[in-house]
């Protein structure tokens, strides 16, 4: 059964906008619960400012633990959570939720990653200077990672697309239920083709927009 | 101004100690330019980082003008630091802000008001010498200038101690010597007292009044920088020496002066104001013997001269004996043994 395209359309420029709304969402809570977990991690490395055994090992446990469970059964396990926090587990604020914990984790991971990469000397200089460690996080740490730290929430976002894509499947609306509902289930190549290149625009656009934002603070 | 008393620091690495600090005890005095020499790995970084806590002692104290370090809350601890500058190796710039926002950066720790940091700032590299590059990032300068930012850094909370851990071992001869200048300059025109560490001699010996020499932790040796150079008491301290100034002809010459026949050699160390007397001609003209200098220097050592002669006497055996027992009386005279170098 095809799709009227005369009328499709509109559902598609909907699904397109509930697609960048659950990217967009995650994203910024990610960034913020990623971003702290991040720099808990780092900062309670041994020998780091806030050097804490317990905290740290905590912190590794739990990421080491739920990073390698893939996405789709994620969603699953975290459905009865999801219904309590959210209320419904269909539509874009249910898919939000359990995007943003998987990508807290990956955020977590990528933040913790370009923090290792600053040079442990500045921060001793700092310190030197007699920054307190909240002066550090905020005045070295952030700054001064700032580029690659925009580069990787870029790589974040586009995997955000594809989980967005795979929320959209199983109830979570946007560009990936579209595709599922119309594309797969009743075979009409033209919807699969359409949410395609539309993901694949989206993808680019978010890469541009990193890329542009890194430079500008790279100053390269 | 800084007091060590029976310091100690050792590190725990997995199941093994490292001591880096071995019960130092010494004092920099306040207007000191002081330097601590030693090889890799001899504790100086340590010892320095131990100044303003960034390392804390396993065992003694540390005073900074009385105030005993380890009683210190870690609040208090960064009122202190804010007092002493630290300046570093690899600069340890912020590569994400600007030469005057690296400047500027301990006075926003401070919470200076805006306007006052931006005459602090003006004034600080004006002083440095790099008010045309306000407006560039650390990557966009030479090494001296870059060193030049984290002087200029170091000075702007108005430090009384500046700490300067390798500062110029990054650089090239000449840039040293303009960063070794500047620190100079900080001394007298701001009277900042200066504790620097590096493993050259010559650092030490062009800009310090006093010195320690460190080996495995420990200070072997210390002292007026004069003193120190022109009687060294351990072999450390000679090897640091013999580094910018070789004192005797290498044993390949000394042995070839021998083969042709030639006489005994004596050492003559003249310091201060005996290096600018006649003193050599004076006194082989009274004994009449003649005297070749066959290897030496005369330099000026923290504005005094110091020389080192290797002389042969030619005449009769008496004279020559006479001759050496009267200067040993005025100067430092001592027989080369050519199995030495
Ligand atoms: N944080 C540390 N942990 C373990 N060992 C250290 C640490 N810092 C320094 N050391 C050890 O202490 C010794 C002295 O090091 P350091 O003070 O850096 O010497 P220097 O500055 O004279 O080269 C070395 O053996 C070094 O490996
Ligand atoms: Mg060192």
């Amino acid at each position: 059964m095809k799709v009227n395209w005369e009328t499709f359309w509109i559902r598609i420029v909907e699904a397109t906008g509930e697609t960048i709304t659950m990217v967009l969402g995650t994203l910024v809570f990610s960034s913020i619960i990623g971003m702290a977990l991040g720099i808990l991690l780092f900062t309670t490395r041994e020998g780091n400012i806030l050097e804490n055994r317990f905290i740290s090992a905590l912190l590794n446990f739990f990421i080491n633990i739920i990073r390698p469970i893939p996405f789709i059964i994620l969603l699953f396990v975290l459905s009865p959570v999801t219904r309590e926090v959210i209320g419904t587990t269909i539509g874009t604020a249910a898919a939000i939720f359990p995007m943003t914990i998987a990508a807290s984790f990956v955020v977590a991971r990528v933040v913790e990653n370009n923090l290792i990469s600053i040079d442990p000397g500045v921060i001793e200089a700092a310190e030197a200077m007699g920054a307190s460690p909240r002066q550090i996080i905020f005045t070295v740490l952030i700054p001064e990672a700032l580029g690659p730290l925009i580069l990787g929430l870029t790589f974040v976002t586009v995997g955000l697309i594809d989980f967005s894509a795979v929320a959209g499947t199983v109830g979570g609306g946007g560009l990936g239920h579209v595709a599922m509902t119309h594309g797969y289930q009743r075979f009409d190549s033209s919807v699969m083709f359409v949410t395609v290149v539309i993901l694949i625009i989206l993808v680019q656009l978010a890469q541009w927009i990193g890329n542009f934002l890194s430079k500008k603070v790279m100053r390269r | 101004m800084i007091t060590f008393e029976n310091v100690s620091k050792t590190f725990v690495v997995g199941s093994k100690q490292v001591e880096a600090v071995k019960k130092v005890t010494f004092d920099v005095e306040e207007g000191d330019i002081f330097g601590i020499i030693g090889f890799s790995g001899a504790g100086k970084s340590t010892l320095i980082r131990l100044v303003n806590g960034l390392e804390r002692p396993t065992e003694g104290k540390i005073l900074i003008k009385k105030t005993p370090l380890h009683e210190l809350k870690p609040k208090q601890l960064r009122e202190v630091r804010r007092k002493i500058g630290m300046v570093f190796q690899n600069f340890n710039l912020f590569s994400s802000r600007t030469v005057e926002q690296n400047v500027e950066y301990p006075l926003k720790l401070s919470k200076v008001p805006k306007a006052e940091r931006n005459a602090k700032v003006k004034q600080l590299l004006q002083f440095v010498g790099l008010a045309d590059k306000a407006k560039s990032y650390p990557e966009q300068l030479s090494g001296g200038q870059k060193q030049r930012v984290g002087i200029a850094r170091a000075l702007a909370t108005d430090p009384e101690i500046l700490l300067c851990d390798e500062a110029t071992s990054a650089l090239d001869p000449n840039t040293t010597r303009d960063i070794l200048n500047l620190l100079q300059k900080v001394n007298r025109e701001l009277g900042i007292t200066i504790l620097l560490i590096t493993h050259e001699m010559q650092v030490i010996q062009s800009v310090c009044n006093r010195v320690a020499v460190m080996e495995t932790g420990e200070v072997i040796e210390q002292g007026e920088v004069f003193e120190t150079f022109t009687n060294p008491q351990h072999a450390t301290t000679k090897e640091f020496i013999s580094a910018t100034d070789q004192s005797l002809p290498s044993p390949q010459l000394l042995d070839e002066w021998r083969a042709k026949g030639g006489t005994d050699l004596y050492r003559i160390i003249f310091k201060g104001e005996r290096a600018s007397d006649p003193i050599l001609s004076t006194v082989t003209r009274k004994h009449q013997i003649d005297f070749n200098i066959i290897y030496g220097s005369i330099r000026e050592l923290q504005q005094q001269f110091f020389g080192n002669l290797v002389v042969s006497f030619e005449g009769k055996n008496d004279a020559v004996m006479a001759c050496i027992h009267e200067l040993k009386s005025i100067v430092d005279i001592e027989e080369v043994n050519t199995n030495e170098s």
